[in-house]
């Protein structure tokens, strides 16, 4: 399940989902989720509020193609990804992943695969507020090499 | 007719979150379709900056060789940042 919403979202409802699911009798042995929190700090600067902006459609899109990719390499059931837009305060829910699988290790390793792609390919921007006023977040080096050490060859 | 989309900085710094622009042949290619776009004015200029500019073609990340065709969607965007 893929949403892109304004709303928060109850955890533990999607834990319910998650192991709800009628795609594995058999059940699931082990469940990760994560979850993206605002902060209230970035480059030592005291953020007071967050706006998200996004790509109507191609996030959808690219949520999707990640989600289908991850349930290729990885023996998991269909993830669920959540992501908020709009306006947020530091605290607030931002991001969901949740995945199921028979044992730990799919799961651990799909779940880190799908943030990790997400924030390298899915159209979302962030803008900060400030002291000083509102910034673009910057991309950070560090989430494409933590996007890249999960390329493929093929 | 080809649809041009603008997100985040680049949207900001545009004015504007999209626009039509009647196709002509030479706007098969990515770098000449940025580059009038560019020629509008001097904060177009800015916005449109290549180096870390991302590109979708019809909603999806293509490289700026990628061959333009009457009808597409072209999207300028910096790097994303969601997550």
């Amino acid at each position: 399940m893929i949403k892109v919403q304004t709303e928060d979202f109850d955890i533990g409802a999607l834990y319910q989902q998650i192991i709800a699911s009628e795609n594995n009798p058999l059940g699931y042995g082990a469940v990760i989720t994560f979850v993206g929190k605002v902060r209230d700090f970035n480059q030592e600067q005291t953020v007071s509020a967050l706006s998200l902006e996004h790509y109507p459609g191609m996030t959808e899109k690219v949520l999707n193609e990640i989600s289908q990719q991850a349930m290729q390499r990885w023996p998991i059931a269909q993830p669920i990804i959540i992501h908020r837009v709009g306006d947020l305060q530091p605290g607030d829910q931002i991001v969901y992943i949740g995945v199921a699988s028979a044992h730990r290790k799919a799961a651990f390793e799909a779940c880190e695969f799908l943030i990790d792609y997400l924030k390298t390919k899915a159209p979302f921007w962030k803008k900060e507020k400030a002291d000083d006023g509102y910034h673009w977040v910057d991309a950070r080096e560090s989430d494409q090499e933590a996007a890249s050490k999960w390329a493929t060859n093929d | 007719m080809l649809s041009i989309v603008f997100f985040a900085q680049t949207r900001e710094i545009i004015g504007q979150g999209e626009f039509s622009l009647p196709f002509k042949p030479e706007f098969s290619s990515l770098e000449a379709i940025r580059s009038h776009l560019a020629s509008t004015n001097d904060k177009w200029d800015l916005a449109l900056t290549r180096e870390k500019l991302i590109i979708a073609v019809n909603q999806e990340m293509s490289p700026w060789d990628t061959e333009i065709k009457d009808g597409d969607e072209v999207a300028f965007f910096p790097p994303v940042t969601g997550g």
